[in-house]
């Protein structure tokens, strides 16, 4: 069993946590995920590390309420348990050798591109971020980039808070106005990735975007996280799951995570109990 | 000594009604009573050269059990079989006896007739003994020597067994969140009950194993740190098949087609099948299972009982399905269609072009080709060939391919020196000694895949010789 030890509401959909596993927070390193399952009977879900504490044991995550079993776990608090949380997995973000680097970063994608950024700013790389949000309210861990980064750029969809417009909007700015980077690095929404990818594409700048598809087992097993890459098949749980984000065939990826979308909804209702309550 | 039963024949397995079986996962073979068990012991003549045995990937002494049934002493017999098996009650239900035992049993060889039941006599004495038996087994005085094995699949497990036997404090590391490995995410429960399963995990650590879940070796801990840092003596590893094969035909990442593994997996080891489940699966109207081994059996069925029309799609003919004669007998009779001489050439994807159509992107067809059998090559095969122009479409919602797997990459990646083949098989000798000092490892992580005995066989084998290099180091 492993123990909450602290539980953030960072905004109304997102939830931060962070879970006692010295295992798993002595080797976890920044683009790795584990799988955690909320209940005894529960599915394996697979979530990005957002942090981890090597002398206290303990690994962050930052998890989006989006079907049943993220809902069961936002109803847990700290000091209850869960009972299977399993990794680091995948390979890390690889950081060597790059002095200035963008990183790219939506939604709660955000969490995860996080850690990658600190990562780089420790080991003295010169960090940009460009972080984007469909409004004020969900907008998580700006302070944090701050800190991480030389230059941030806070996004809205709606204006509300920030500049109006997508990531994309400052990303071509930069790349226009003759910005060098070694690498953008993006974590978040297919869509938002895919739109990344095909603006820095323009601009000839690697780019490697962060996937995180269905998945079971999340060992090499199951193959349910394939990917095309590069015209390959590939499996995000052994190969990556970091990929080329000039190879990756976004559409194909999208397509392949809607496979449950029907059953996630069903499934949520299920789940919280507020669904079922009738308006007085 | 009671008279020799002479009847030529096998006493019949009684099962489920195929009609009736096919749409629960309950158990299909129901077992035989003690009454059957008894009559079909007295078949076995107690012949001297024993062929039985030396067919046995682990070399039960098999007559002398059957002689224990006879006589109506059943816990006597799980004791002699328990001897040289660490896992009775799941041979007995999913080990190939017909190409091993039984193939070999002085009863079979007149034509006509057949081998004493050895599997349906294995499988009632270790169901017999696990519901009568209350004695918990008695762990060995530890020797002071610690063994970790990775995986808790058939050669992880045996391996483990046996060194306990020795006295070895052994852990088992097992990467998902219950012990097993195939036994509990690829075998469905129709054909082996997870409780059975659980049962000889439970007799295991009653004889002091222990089992770490959760742990992906490499990852988590490497096999270095293993020796180095947590002090054990010897690893095996008996890490299991890994990544599915794909055809690389167009399609292949539709919604809608799964390999075997994923499909398998979702049913048996997160009951996706069950109502309620929190894991989906796809119930298909109609699925295509492409390939003909036992994999492809199991997922047929599997897909069956979640209520498809199910056909089996493979480039060969009935003489060359690789499955057990068994699962293919099991799966005809349960109503699976079979388009043999068959092979697909790419998987169609419906009209719309509409992503946000929520019905874009998803199979509806598989296209074929029809094949004809050349002349046998080299190995004796006759390479199937396509018949130019026989194209044709079956509308299917669901494609589950069942093609084999590669081994897995991880163990590679993450351990230094350790060989391996051109497949990327880990390379052993015959004992399953690895390129590195101290590390074993056996069953589909060196074999490719295989079958659960063949790697319970090379878990005995290891164990043996994990004992042999530990006696030998200290020795020194």
């Amino acid at each position: 069993m492993y123990q909450i030890v602290s539980k953030k509401s960072l905004n109304p959909t997102v939830t931060q946590m962070e879970i006692l596993a010295p295992f798993v927070a002595k080797k976890a390193l920044a683009g790795q995920f584990i799988i955690l399952r909320v209940a005894e009977d529960g599915e394996r879900i697979p979530l990005t590390i957002a942090g981890y504490d090597r002398e206290k044991g303990t690994v962050t995550i930052i998890f989006q309420i989006v079907g049943g079993s993220t809902e069961l776990l936002n109803h847990k608090n700290a000091g209850d348990y869960i009972p299977d949380f399993v990794g680091p997995l995948g390979r890390p973000t690889h950081t060597t050798g790059l002095k200035k680097v963008c990183v790219v970063g939506g939604g709660v994608g955000c969490a995860i591109a996080l850690p990658v950024a600190r990562a780089l700013k420790e080991q003295g790389t010169e960090v940009t971020s460009i972080i984007g949000f469909r409004n004020k309210d969900l907008v998580i861990l700006e302070e944090e980039f701050k800190q991480a980064s030389k230059e941030t750029y806070m996004m809205t969809d709606d204006g509300s808070y920030g500049r109006q417009g997508n990531v994309c909007v400052p990303l071509k700015e930069l790349l226009e106005k003759g910005e060098q980077f070694d690498e953008v690095i993006t974590i978040g929404p297919l869509i938002m990735m895919k739109f990344v990818c095909a603006t820095t594409k323009e601009y000839g700048v690697k780019t490697v975007a962060s996937m995180n598809p269905i998945m079971i087992d999340g060992t090499g097993m199951c193959g349910g996280c394939r990917l095309t890459v590069g015209g390959k098949m590939k499996f995000a749980c052994v190969d990556g799951p970091e990929f080329d984000g000039h190879e990756i065939d976004f559409d194909e990826a999208m397509s392949r995570s809607r496979t449950y979308a029907e059953f996630e909804a069903h499934e949520r209702e299920e789940t919280c109990n507020l669904f079922k309550m009738e308006v007085k | 000594m009671a008279k020799f039963n002479m009847a030529p024949l096998k006493n019949e397995m009684p099962t489920q009604e195929p009609c009736v079986r096919n749409g629960n996962f309950e158990e299909v073979a129901l077992g035989y009573t003690a009454e059957m068990a008894i009559d079909e012991a007295k078949r076995c003549i107690n012949c001297k050269n024993r062929p039985c045995v030396s067919a046995c990937p682990v070399n039960i002494a098999i007559p002398e059990f059957i002689a224990k049934v006879a006589e109506g002493d059943f816990e006597s017999a799980y004791q002699i079989i328990a001897k040289d098996s660490s896992l009775p009650a799941v041979c007995g239900r999913v080990c190939p006896q017909e190409t091993q035992c039984e193939g070999k049993c002085t009863r079979g060889i007149k034509a006509g007739c057949e081998s004493v039941a050895i599997g349906r006599l294995e499988r009632f004495v270790a169901d017999w003994h696990n519901e009568h038996c209350t004695v918990q087994p008695v762990p060995a005085p530890l020797n002071g020597h610690k063994v970790a094995v990775v995986g808790s699949g058939p050669a992880g497990l045996t391996c483990a067994g046996d060194l306990a036997k020795l006295g070895y404090e052994v852990t088992v590391f097992e990467a998902l969140h219950v012990a097993g490995g195939v036994l509990v995410y690829g075998i469905p429960e129709f054909r082996l009950p997870k409780a059975i399963v659980r049962k000889e995990v439970e007799n295991l650590k009653a004889l002091g194993v222990k089992i770490e879940t959760n742990m992906v070796i490499g990852r988590v801990i490497t096999i270095q740190e293993l020796k180095e840092e947590y002090g054990f003596d010897a690893v095996f590893i008996g890490s299991g098949a890994g990544l599915p094969k794909f055809m690389n035909i167009p399609g292949e990442n539709l919604k809608g087609v799964y390999s075997a593994n994923e499909f398998l997996t979702r049913s048996n080891l997160m009951k996706a099948y069950l109502t309620g489940s929190h894991t989906p699966i796809q119930h298909g109207k109609c699925v295509a299972v492409v390939g003909g081994g036992n994999v492809a059996m199991d997922a047929a069925r599997t897909a069956k009982r979640l209520g498809a029309e199910v056909h089996i799609i493979y480039r060969r003919g009935e003489e060359e399905l690789p499955a057990r004669r068994e699962e293919i007998e099991h799966a005809k009779e349960e109503g699976i269609i079979f388009d043999l001489l068959t092979n697909p050439t790419r998987i169609l994807a419906t009209e719309t072009t509409d992503p946000r159509d929520p019905s874009y992107g998803w199979v509806k067809g598989i296209e074929c080709i029809r094949m004809e059998l050349g002349e046998p090559d080299e190995s004796g095969r006759r390479s199937p060939k396509e018949i130019a122009g026989s194209e044709f479409i079956i509308p299917v919602d669901s494609v589950i391919m069942s093609l084999g797997t590669s081994p897995n990459p991880l163990l590679k990646a993450t351990t230094e020196g350790l060989e391996t083949l051109r497949r990327g098989e880990i390379a052993v000798d015959e004992v399953g000694k690895t390129s590195i000092d101290g590390v074993y490892c056996g069953g589909d992580a060196a074999t490719g895949a295989a079958t659960v005995i063949k790697a319970m066989g090379a878990g005995k084998v290891s164990a043996k010789a994990i004992d042999e290099y530990i006696k030998a180091k200290y020795a020194k």
